[in-house]
């Protein structure tokens, strides 16, 4: 501890007037800052002050890439946060491997976190060998496309039940001055690449997706399958508008919220921002689980992680917060918020809308879980994946076989 | 050259007077030679060594010799950015040095109220890049800005949206840098302007030389020292060219306005990759240590010819 931290310390004993009983205060790292997601991350900061023992000091950074640099920055210069948002995956196994993150065995044996923990493949970014590096706080799917059902009804259509029937009836909402497509090429073509993935599982199934992701099977890469996707993603753009190229996820899922576009692929997250802007699923829009024809539910979502303090109260507060965030009562009221799915079945989803129903009826059979891509690539072949689709979309001089070669080539040089 | 150097020997006890004064400038100077070696060149001889490392989220020291630049030059969004440096790069400063200059020519033209349109024109610089993208990311917006207010003036079938086009967002991105940098090439200059001899005009007045002639082939030469000034403030602009990109296009559409400072940041920040960016940023250095090496030789040029014409 340095003397300037010492010196703060006195002062803050000083002012407390010496009261045994201070709050700990606990900061916690999230990119959770669109309306919807602000709701959600309200109740952990209520319920975690409600304990009586400690106070959740808000440290939101806009932007997941932003916010995981500001994370990696703390730690390396020695003032890590208390807690931090990730996704689950391979973004924190650096963190893991240098040995700066607090276990949370003992909490997770407690409260029996094997168990109640569900599908297992949600765990698995968190339980390497005996060791839980992270809490699982929701399960998000990147597997829907939200439908705006009065545009539909503007253009005189019915919602879409498969893939054609949009494409067939994407003309008539174009002359209706509806955005057939909504996307937005903003934060490095995450939107972009991530929409491609939806489309991608849809054409090459789940067993040769992993193939390919996994693997790095390179006949699954070159193979007819996979051109197919690139095509059919190519043939969306003439759908979309001109000022798609800077737009942020939330400004697009906007549109479909005020009826001007018709149709976004985008995981449940959207699900929030139609909930803030007070709309209703099943009459002022809908969720249509992707792919249209065989629904299944990826494994992205959110992770925490408590990075190592050296002050052993600071631990016992990180662990309340680990307990905390798990527990059934707070899995709801925080699921209900974020448009996500509780990692664990057990809790009260009396409160759930059409949406969740879905996408927890989708989750019930092992098969339709599809194990998010962030699990086998890292951050450096995800940054590549996305610059290439955004590329993709956007020049209309790159070929569909030109795409699948770089593709092809990103894949097997990822480490 | 050899008889030149005698007068200056002859200024023999001067000089050593001077160089007392310039040891007590040293020792007061020391903290900050300090910190500017500590801070700046370690920094950048770190860099340097990581871009040879295999450093992932953290910076390691796993040496794997060129292949982080082996990986930077094969990557498209490197090459990208790269050949958008020297074309914005070039037309930037082009353009700017025209505008700045133009500027200063009319600020030079006795007009009243010369301080008013003086703050006018260097207003734009008091602001940040990122509000200059920001900003002109709505002027030239299709739905918001410059388009739809020239099609309700009339002209209907107007089409300015040059960021949503993979081919003309760089020129978006220039009348961007332009607004913003004109004004300090124009004050730069206008002082270059002023510092020229009112005798030389009235000489060149006496000999019947049309002004723009005086300004292009008398004034224009004798102002070496101001364009050099602005072309170095310019260029180590241009190259760490970052927060107007970001702001204005976010290097879209898809990847036509990548810069290599936003290589740099999105190797390290998003990609976890640090040996990489280290790799980018090493790269990004070199033309910057010639640009310098170039501006040594200029003044240790013109320290030669002022030398010259003193004697």
């Amino acid at each position: 501890m340095n003397k300037l931290s010492v010196a703060a310390l006195a002062v803050a004993a000083l002012l407390g007037g010496g009261s045994a009983a201070q709050a700990y205060e606990l900061n916690v790292v999230h990119w959770w800052t669109s309306g919807g997601e602000s709701a959600a991350v309200n109740v952990f900061a209520k319920e975690f002050d409600a304990n009586g023992q400690d106070h959740w000091v808000d440290g939101a950074i806009a932007d997941g890439a932003t916010a995981r640099a500001a994370i990696m920055q703390r730690v390396l210069g020695g003032d890590p946060p208390g807690a931090a948002q990730f996704n689950p995956g391979r973004e924190y196994e650096e963190l893991i491997s240098n040995d700066l993150l607090l276990d949370l065995a003992d909490v997770a044996k407690a409260d029996n976190w094997d168990a109640v923990i569900r599908p297992p493949g949600i765990a698995a970014a968190c339980h390497v060998d005996d060791h839980w590096w992270c809490v699982p706080v929701n399960i998000h799917s990147w597997n829907w496309a939200w439908a705006s059902i009065p545009a539909f009804k503007a253009a005189g259509l019915e919602l879409p039940k498969n893939f054609d029937e949009f494409l067939a009836g994407a003309p008539k909402l174009k002359e209706a001055g509806i955005i057939p497509f909504a996307i937005g090429g903003g934060q490095g073509g995450w939107q972009v690449a991530g929409a491609f993935g939806v489309i991608q599982t849809s054409e090459l199934g789940l067993a040769d997706r992993e193939k390919l992701l996994k693997d790095h099977d390179m006949t699954v890469a070159m193979g007819e399958k996979q051109k197919a996707a690139l095509t059919v993603f190519k043939g969306l753009k003439q759908f979309t508008d001109d000022g798609y190229a800077p737009r942020n996820w939330n400004d697009t899922t906007a549109l479909v919220v005020q009826d001007k576009a018709a149709i976004q692929i985008m995981g449940d997250w959207a699900r929030g921002e139609f909930g803030v802007a007070g709309e209703k699923a099943g009459v002022d829009y809908d969720c249509l689980a992707m792919p249209i024809d065989a629904p299944t539910v990826s494994t992205d979502g959110d992770v925490f992680v408590f990075p190592k303090q050296s002050d052993p109260a600071a631990e016992a507060a990180q662990k309340r917060l680990a307990a905390l965030m798990i527990s059934p009562r707070v899995q709801a009221l925080f699921n209900n918020a974020k448009g996500s799915m509780p990692v664990r079945d057990d809790v009260d989803m009396s409160l759930a809308d059409p949406c969740m129903i879905k996408g927890l009826s989708i989750i019930k059979d092992p098969a339709n879980i599809q194990i998010a891509g962030g699990r086998w690539l890292n951050e450096d072949t995800n940054n590549q994946i996305n610059a290439l689709m955004t590329q993709f979309f956007s020049d209309d001089a790159m070929s569909v076989d030109e795409a699948q070669q770089k593709y092809a080539d990103i894949i097997k040089n990822a480490q | 050259m050899a008889d030149l150097t005698v007068p200056v020997a002859g200024a023999a006890p001067p000089a050593r007077r001077r160089r007392k004064i310039q040891f007590q400038a040293i020792i007061a100077t020391i903290p900050m030679i300090g910190i500017a070696i500590s801070v700046f060149f370690v920094a950048i001889l770190f860099t340097i060594y990581w871009s040879f490392t295999k450093s992932g989220m953290f910076p390691g020291w796993v040496w794997v010799g060129l292949r982080q630049y082996e990986i930077l030059w094969n990557t498209n969004n490197w090459q990208i950015a790269v050949s958008n440096i020297w074309f914005f790069g070039a037309m930037s400063l082009v353009i700017n040095l025209i505008v700045g200059f133009l500027l200063a020519v009319f600020m030079d033209q006795n007009i009243r109220q010369e301080s008013l349109f003086r703050s006018i024109f260097l207003y734009p610089f008091a602001m940040s890049l990122y509000v200059t993208g920001l900003a002109w990311q709505w002027i030239l917006d299709p739905n918001l800005g410059l388009q739809v207010a020239v099609r309700s003036w009339g002209w209907t079938d107007f089409q300015f949206a040059p960021l949503g086009d993979p081919k003309q967002a760089m020129i978006g991105l220039i009348l961007g840098g332009t607004w913003q940098g004109a004004g300090v090439t124009m004050a730069i200059l206008l002082a270059g302007v002023r510092g020229v001899d009112q005798e030389i005009w009235k000489a060149a007045k006496i000999d019947g030389i049309p002004t723009w002639k005086t300004y292009l082939y008398i004034v224009i030469p004798m102002m070496r020292g101001a364009i050099a000034t602005t072309l170095v403030l310019q260029l180590t602009g241009i190259i760490r060219t970052f927060d107007l990109v970001v702001s204005m296009t976010g290097g879209g559409p898809g990847i036509a306005t990548w810069m290599p400072a936003m290589y740099v940041i999105n190797a390290i920040q998003s990609k976890l990759n640090v040996g990489q960016g280290s790799a980018a940023a090493t790269m990004m250095l070199a033309p910057i240590a010639v640009l310098l090496f170039i501006r040594a030789i200029v003044s240790w040029w013109n320290k030669r010819s002022a030398g010259m014409n003193v004697s």
